[in-house]
């Protein structure tokens, strides 16, 4: 019973892996750099996005936010319960590429990484709601459930030490040894 | 449409209750509830979208679009607010309501909760008040909840409790970890420590099994349906005694009366937008205390300008709910077993009897926790993003333990629901407008609960802890939820904290002037309209309300069947 329960729930972490892997593909050609196919962010914004979001959660031991799908994550609630903040993201992304421009004479994008983490820092203090907004959407996508895209073959959740799948509650509480399926 | 006896405004903890009382009384009824009616299936395990977390949107309803209301700052700046925001002060729109997919804590409320004006005398600008009814009164129809929905739990650990007949009828689950960990710290301090009573199945109860301890609990639907609401329990016997329908996605416009200011039905836009008409000889409004207050305001007619039952201005006033305040507490040792519901252990030595403060509150360990809700319960002085906050993600999501409990509000008869004038919903129908705040004696209390959550966590080994209280909430201690909202409330002090405990808006009471229904729930000046949910709670208590609603739900309705004679009431 429990080897077949094991492979049921492989088929659906592979098929998780594969919805956010082909979407992320749909979206950002399988790169952390976008090319535009994204619901709503244009291959810039996508590439500003990830540039933001990946100081938010860089690479370690684990994955950064666009490995692990955040910016799936994000363009598609844009276009969903996300699409009232349209004009914050679009503004904010525009503002932060402006001030990586005068600030280090490059798109944020195209910046070192101290530049980056450097020009991040300054735009947390300059447009603070609109940073806390990435912020917390940035944690959703990465924290959050795989069925929205982000959390990609829940990484996250196995970086915290979360069993995924989670062993079923029944292999916990002995039910009396009902019918067995 | 054929008339009927009742007709049961919301399928909730509440309006399930009184239909399945009244249907097997051999009353007709028909229920009425404006959302949908979702089974065990619709656990769907999203982290991001259920009736706790919801930055994507409440799983069980009311959905954002069409259903704004309008929420007043402490400025007085309006802000027109979805349900899935913090100050919509939203409860589930679903068959069962907030218990399909609550936590499931069971509390009764103690003796004093009854009697807090006469145990504490009110402070200046409070409008505290005592029940017309005693907690002897509610003590069978405790029992009867208790035993009628499906309780675990063992309330032998405590001596701070009223009294009561017989034991709850199913054993507590077994003891977490977190419990193993606090109950000897608690013991050490003194205090006494026991299980949490829970409308949640430990063994086999009511033809359902038992909870699988799974890590999707407070704000799912339950996977095997182990979560006793009354979804799973009285509606299906009301349904099942052939004298109930239950229409489902159909909103009340307005309590209809005639020329003798005598309710006659109500109508109701059904599940196509149709208006429709629902003849009775009795209304029962249960559509929790924001809803069921509007339905009363928006109820207007040449005998009631200012709405049904408002003729002194009570309807709407003295809202309440809980403000919830505590402790994280970090442990050099993992805490987490990743076992639900996660809550199990519960004090209640804090309630009463601390000398200058009005009443305390429950407090108990935290339900189980999702990594999106540990972002921001971070140790102090860890960045909120970068590595820094990567890391200590890793570090504590298993190694935290919540303490935390539901303080006593002491009420204001200025926070209350108003209608807004301009703002509609989809309808046409016009909308909750939410001001004003508890009285700040409320919030007292609930620093000094945080500091006993944190002696406690400490006596438990905690290396480091952190308030969650008043004045942290000034820093923002969130579920990540609320973060997106745009919204400028630097503090949660300036929300009034109502919520899925929302609470008081048609106060029962024996003065006319001063409340809106008498102790039987029946509205003062209509004789055949009641209130029957916490609408109708004079103070809240320190315990989550669940319980108590559905008791004061099977006492009115218990009076209600005593009292009707067929077309009228017995005088």
């Amino acid at each position: 019973m429990k080897p077949e329960k094991r492979k049921g729930a492989l088929t659906r972490r592979q098929f998780v892996a594969a919805g956010a892997a082909g979407s992320v593909a749909a979206i950002i050609g399988c790169k952390a750099a976008g090319n535009g196919n994204g619901e709503f962010l244009s291959a810039g914004q996508a590439r500003t996005l990830g540039a933001i979001c990946d100081q938010i959660v860089p690479a370690d031991d684990f994955p950064s936010a666009t490995q692990a799908g955040v910016l799936t994550y994000i363009d598609r609630q844009l276009v969903r319960p996300y699409r009232r903040f349209q004009n914050t993201y679009r503004d904010g992304l525009e503002m932060a590429d402006a001030n990586a421009r005068k600030r280090f004479g490059g798109a944020l994008a195209d910046l070192t990484p101290p530049q980056q983490l450097q020009a991040v820092t300054e735009l947390s203090q300059q447009a603070p709601e609109f940073f806390e907004l990435v912020r917390s959407h940035t944690f959703q996508g990465y924290y959050g459930s795989p069925r929205h895209g982000g959390n990609r073959d829940a990484q996250s959740w196995r970086m915290l030490g979360l069993p995924e799948p989670p062993p079923l509650g029944r292999a916990q509480y002995d039910l009396g040894k009902g019918p067995q399926s | 449409m054929k008339r009927v006896n009742a007709v049961v405004v919301g399928a909730g903890a509440a309006g399930g209750i009184v239909a399945k009382e009244l249907s097997v009384a051999g009353l007709s009824v028909i229920l009425l509830e404006r959302g949908k009616w979702y089974t065990a299936y619709d656990c769907r395990k999203d982290d991001l979208r259920n009736q706790r977390t919801t930055v994507l949107g409440n799983a069980f309803g009311p959905e954002d679009k069409g259903n704004p209301r309008v929420w007043v700052d402490a400025q007085g700046g309006l802000h027109t607010v979805l349900p899935s925001e913090g100050p919509y002060q939203n409860d589930a729109a679903c068959v069962g309501g907030g218990t399909f997919s609550y936590g499931a804590q069971a509390w009764r409320y103690m003796p004093q909760d009854f009697k807090m004006r006469s145990t504490y005398g009110a402070p200046e600008g409070s409008s505290l008040e005592d029940w017309p009814i005693s907690y002897d009164d509610l003590e069978p129809f405790y029992d009867k909840a208790e035993y009628e929905i499906g309780i675990s739990g063992d309330y032998s650990g405590t001596p701070f409790k009223g009294p009561r007949k017989r034991p709850l009828p199913m054993p507590p689950l077994p003891a977490g970890k977190e419990f193993g960990i606090l109950e000897p710290a608690a013991r050490r301090l003194g205090l006494h420590p026991f299980h949490i009573p829970m409308a949640r199945n430990s063994v086999p109860y009511n033809g359902r099994g038992p909870c699988m301890r799974c890590r999707w609990c407070c704000g799912f639907a339950c996977e095997v349906d182990a979560k006793n609401g009354s979804q799973n329990t009285v509606i299906p016997i009301a349904l099942n005694t052939g004298n109930c329908e239950l229409r489902t996605e159909c909103m009340v416009k307005e309590i209809l009366t005639d020329d003798r200011g005598r309710a006659k039905g109500v109508s109701y836009f059904d599940e196509r937008g149709h208006l429709q008409e629902q003849l009775a000889d009795i209304v029962i409004v249960s559509g929790c205390a924001t809803e069921s207050a509007r339905l009363l305001l928006n109820s207007k007619s040449k005998l009631f300008p200012n709405g049904l039952g408002n003729r002194y201005d009570q309807v709407g006033r003295n809202l309440q709910g809980h403000q919830y305040t505590g402790a994280l507490g970090f442990f050099d040792f993992d805490t987490y077993d990743d076992v639900g519901p996660g809550a199990d252990i519960a004090i209640c030595d804090y309630n009463h009897g601390t000398p200058g403060l009005r009443g305390g509150g429950m407090l108990a360990n935290e339900f189980i926790r999702l990594p999106i809700m540990s972002i921001d319960h971070l140790p102090s002085g860890t960045p909120t993003w970068g590595l820094g906050h990567k890391k200590a993600m890793r570090d504590w999501h298993r190694r935290t333990i919540v303490i935390i409990g539901p303080t006593q509000q002491i009420p204001s008869a200025e926070a209350r629901v108003t209608l807004d004038p301009l703002v509609k919903d989809k309808w046409g129908l016009p909308v909750v407008r939410i001001q004003g705040n508890c009285h700040p004696h409320t919030y007292e209390i609930g620093d000094i609960q945080a500091e006993r959550a944190q002696k406690w966590l400490l006596e438990a080994g905690a290396i480091d802890t952190r308030l969650l209280s008043q004045a942290q909430n000034a820093e923002k201690v969130s579920h990540g939820a609320d973060a997106n909202k745009g919204l400028p409330h630097k503090s949660h002090s300036e929300l009034i904290p109502a919520s899925q405990h929302q609470a008081g808006t048609c106060r029962m009471g024996n003065d006319p002037q001063g409340s809106v229904v008498n102790k039987f729930c029946q509205v003062h000046d209509v004789d055949n309209v009641f209130v029957i949910d916490s609408s109708v709670h004079v103070t809240n208590g320190g315990f989550n309300p669940a319980l108590t609603i559905m008791a004061v739900a099977f006492y009115a309705s218990n009076a209600l069947v005593h009292n009707w004679k067929g077309t009228g009431f017995r005088s």
